[in-house]
C-alpha cells in the first residue's frame, strides 16, 4: 500500500512534436481507487504504463510510496498490473501463473502454496488451479489475472481496461467484484478505462483526460454536477449533455437561439453579467428536460421529434431544436411519435454555462480542484 | 408415428448416400497425389529392396541370381560402413546443435528492435540458405579453406601463423561448419517468425512479476518456441541425413573415410565399386536409420502437443 505521486509528469515519444501526456499532476491517497478515463488516444494508458515503468516518463517525477522511481525497472517498483489481454502465461497452469512472481522472489514452497491458495479462495478459482489458461473462459481468465496480481501483495495495482474483453453482463458483475476486492485489500489502485459508466461506478476519484491533458480530477458526483469544461460535461453521463449556442440578452436575464428561449436564475444571471460575452454554450442534461405544455413558460425549446427510443423505465427522444439535435429523457407513459412538434422545458437551476471560445465552465470551478471525497 | 419413422429413415438414407458420394469425391481429389506418391516413392523403395537381395555388380555382369542376405552381411562386415554410420550421426547431431544455438542467437538478436539496420542484416543472415549445397561446398573449399589461396589462409598468414588445411586436418569439424553455415539461417528464420509472435504484454507481465531479461527469455519466451524448435529439429535431421553435395565437392568423403557418411558410402558402393547389390543393402540401412529418427521425433512432437493441449 502506498501513495502514488505524479508531479508534472509528461511523455514525449522520440521524434514526436507534441507530448503524448502533458503536465499530469495527481497524488493518490493511500488505498484510493483512481480511475483514468478518456477517449482512445488521450494518454490514459501511457500514463499508467509510465507508473508501471513500461514506458519511461520524459518530464516530471513519479513517486511510489515516497520513492522516486525514475529509472527504476518495472520489476523493482513493487506494482502489479492486470493487462487488457490478461497476458497469462499460456504454457503454465493457473497455479504456476500465480506463483511465478513468488518463485522468482525465492519464497518457500509452503509459503507460495499458501498465498496462491488464499488468493484463489478470495477469487473463487480454486477448482481451476491445475488448468491451463486456454481451458478457461474469459471471465475465469480475468479472475486468474487478478489473482496473479493480488498474490504478490504489491504496493499498487494497475489495471488497464481489464473488463473490455468481457461480454456486457459479465462486465457488470466483474465491475462490482473488483470494487469489492479493492475494499477488502485496500491497495492503491489505478484503473484505466474508456467507459465512463465503469469510471463513475468504480472510481473514488476520476481523472478525465483528453489529448494528453487532464481535464478534471474529482469524485464521480463532482464530475457530474460541476464539470470543469465542455468536454467533461459531454463525456460524463449517458446520454451526453446537450449543448446549444445561445445569445445572451437582457444583461443575462435570458438565453436564446433558434427555436429556444431560456430564462436564467439569480446566480446564473450574475455569472453571465460578469462574463459579459454575447454568446455562450448552454448545457442541459437529458434527464433535466421534460415535456412542457405551456407555450408561455419561461424555458422552452420547440422542435420536431426525430427519434423515439422506448427503454421501458423511460423513453429517450431526440428533438431538432434549430439545427441542434437535443436528447431528452421523458416518462414512458408520455406518448410522443416521430414527427410530432413538442415543447421541452427545463428548470433554470439545471443550466450549465460554458465560455464560447475556451469552453471552460462559467460556474467558477477550476480544473483539478476537488470538493468532495 | 409410422410415417414419421419412414420419413426419418428416408432422410438418414439420403444422408448416407450423400456421405458416400462425398467420400467418392474426396477419394478422386486425393487420388492423383496418392498415385504420384506411390509411383515415386514405393516403386523405387521396392526396387531397392529387390536389388539388395540380388547379385548385381556392374564389373561382373554375368554374375547374377539371388544373393540371399550376402549383401547385407558384406555391408555389415565392412568397417567403412560402420564408420559411415558413425560419421552420419556425428554430422547430424553436431550440425543440429550448432544450427539451433546459432539460429536462436541470431533470431533473438534480429528480433530486438534496438539492433541498428536489422532488416538488412536479417536478409544477409538468411542468404546462405539460398545457396545450392554444391556451390556452398565450392565456396568453402576454394574461397575460404584453401590452404594456399583461401581467405582463412590469408588471415592466418596475416597473423603470422602457418595456414591450416582445414579440410585435410579437421575434415569433420570443417564439414560440420559448412553445414552449420548453410543451415543456421533456416533455424533463424523459423525461430524469428515464432519470436515475433510472442505477445509483447507477456514479456511485460513477466517483467512486472520480477523477471529480468534472462529469466523472461528462459521462462516465458523459450517455452513458446517449443513447437517451432521441434519442427526445426525434425526437418533439419531429415536433410542432414542425406547430405551429399557438400561432401562430394569438398573432401570426397576423405581423408580416408573421415567424412564418408551413409549417402556417400552408398554412392561409393554404387558408382565406384559398381556393386549395386551392396549399395542397395546400404540404402536399406539408411532408410531404417531415417525411420528410427523420424519415429523418435514424431513421438516426441506428438507427446509435446498432447501435453500442451
Amino acid at each position: 500500500m502506498a501513495v502514488v505521486e505524479l508531479s508534472n509528469v509528461g511523455k514525449r515519444y522520440p521524434g514526436a512534436e507534441s507530448l503524448a501526456v502533458e503536465d499530469f499532476n495527481l497524488t493518490s491517497e493511500d488505498g484510493e481507487f483512481v480511475v483514468l478515463v478518456g477517449p482512445s488516444g488521450c494518454g490514459k494508458t501511457t500514463t499508467m504504463r509510465m507508473i508501471a515503468g513500461l514506458e519511461e516518463h520524459t518530464e516530471g517525477a513519479i513517486k511510489i510510496g515516497g520513492r522516486d522511481v525514475t529509472g527504476v525497472a518495472p520489476k523493482d517498483r513493487d506494482i502489479a498490473m492486470v493487462f487488457q489481454s490478461y497476458a497469462l502465461y499460456p504454457h503454465m497452469t493457473v497455479r504456476d501463473n500465480m506463483a511465478f512472481s513468488l518463485k522468482l522472489k525465492k519464497y518457500a514452497k509452503s509459503d507460495i502454496k499458501k498465498r496462491v491458495d488464499d488468493a484463489a479462495a478470495v477469487l473463487g478459482i480454486e477448482p481451476l488451479l491445475d488448468r491451463k489458461p486456454r481451458a478457461l473462459s474469459g471471465g475465469q481468465r480475468q479472475r486468474v489475472a487478478l489473482g496473479r496480481a493480488i498474490v504478490r501483495q504489491p504496493q499498487v495495482f494497475l489495471m488497464d481496461e481489464p473488463l473490455s474483453n468481457l461480454d456486457a453482463k459479465l462486465r457488470v458483475d466483474m465491475r462490482a467484484e473488483i470494487v469489492k476486492l479493492h475494499r477488502k485489500l485496500g491497495v492503491t489502485t489505478f484503473y484505466v478505462t474508456h467507459d465512463q459508466t465503469e469510471a463513475m461506478t468504480m472510481g473514488q476519484r476520476i481523472a478525465v483526460m483528453k489529448d494528453g491533458l487532464v481535464q478534471q480530477i474529482d469524485s464521480p458526483n463532482t464530475l457530474y454536477q460541476h464539470p470543469a469544461n465542455l468536454f467533461v460535461a459531454g463525456f460524463i453521463g449517458t446520454p451526453s449533455m446537450n449543448f446549444l449556442t445561445a445569445e445572451v440578452s437582457d444583461n443575462g436575464q435570458a438565453l436564446s437561439g433558434p427555436d429556444f428561449q431560456l430564462a436564467t436564475d439569480g446566480p446564473r444571471r450574475s455569472v453571465l453579467a460578469d462574463h459579459g460575452q454575447t454568446q455562450v454554450w448552454a448545457g442541459i442534461r437529458p434527464e433535466h428536460l421534460h415535456l412542457s405544455d405551456s407555450e408561455s413558460a419561461d424555458n422552452r425549446m420547440q422542435g420536431q421529434v426525430e427519434v423515439v427510443e422506448p427503454l421501458g423505465a423511460m423513453t429517450m427522444i431526440q428533438v431538432l431544436i434549430g439545427d441542434t439535435r437535443v436528447t431528452a429523457q421523458i416518462k414512458p407513459h408520455q406518448m410522443v411519435a416521430m414527427g410530432d412538434t413538442v415543447t421541452l422545458g427545463c428548470p433554470s437551476d439545471k443550466l450549465y454555462l460554458f465560455d464560447k471560445d475556451s469552453e471552460m465552465t462559467l460556474h467558477g470551478i477550476d480544473i483539478g480542484q476537488s470538493d468532495a471525497h | 408415428m409410422a410415417t414419421r419413422a419412414i420419413r426419418s429413415t428416408v432422410k438418414t438414407r439420403q444422408r448416407q448416400l450423400g456421405k458416400a458420394s462425398q467420400g467418392m469425391i474426396s477419394f478422386l481429389l486425393i487420388g492423383p497425389a496418392v498415385v504420384y506418391l506411390f509411383v515415386w516413392m514405393l516403386v523405387p523403395l521396392a526396387m531397392t529392396i529387390y536389388y539388395s537381395f540380388r547379385n548385381y555388380n556392374l564389373i561382373r555382369p554375368t554374375f547374377t541370381g539371388w544373393a540371399g542376405i550376402a549383401n547385407y552381411a558384406n555391408v555389415l562386415a565392412d568397417p567403412d560402413f560402420l564408420s559411415a554410420f558413425i560419421n552420419t550421426l556425428v554430422l547430424v547431431v553436431a550440425s543440429l546443435i550448432l544450427t539451433i544455438l546459432f539460429g536462436l542467437f541470431f533470431a533473438v538478436l534480429y528480433n530486438n528492435e534496438h539492433v541498428f539496420g536489422r532488416n538488412i542484416l536479417r536478409t544477409f543472415a538468411a542468404s546462405p540458405f539460398f545457396i545450392m549445397p554444391v556451390v556452398t561446398g565450392l565456396i568453402w573449399s576454394n574461397l575460404m579453406m584453401n590452404p594456399s589461396f583461401g581467405l582463412l589462409a590469408a588471415l592466418w598468414r596475416g597473423l603470422g601463423l602457418v595456414p591450416i588445411d582445414f579440410l585435410a586436418q579437421f575434415p569433420m569439424p570443417s564439414l560440420v561448419g559448412i553445414v552449420t553455415w548453410q543451415w543456421t539461417p533456416f533455424a533463424m528464420l523459423v525461430l524469428l517468425a515464432s519470436l515475433s509472435g510472442v505477445p509483447e504484454d507477456l514479456k511485460e507481465a513477466a517483467g512486472l512479476d520480477g523477471a529480468g531479461a534472462w529469466k523472461t527469455f528462459r521462462h516465458i519466451v523459450l517455452p513458446q518456441l517449443g513447437r517451432p524448435l521441434y519442427a526445426v529439429v525434425m526437418l533439419e535431421s531429415i536433410f542432414f541425413l542425406v547430405i551429399f553435395g557438400q561432401i562430394y565437392v569438398t573432401t570426397s568423403g576423405g581423408p580416408g573415410t573421415a567424412t564418408t557418411n551413409l549417402p556417400y558410402y552408398i554412392y561409393l558402393q554404387a558408382f565406384s565399386a559398381y556393386n549395386i547389390g551392396a549399395a542397395s543393402a546400404g540404402a536399406i540401412f539408411a532408410v531404417i536409420l531415417a525411420n528410427i529418427v523420424a519415429i523418435f521425433l514424431v513421438r516426441m512432437i506428438y507427446s509435446n502437443i498432447q501435453e500442451e493441449a
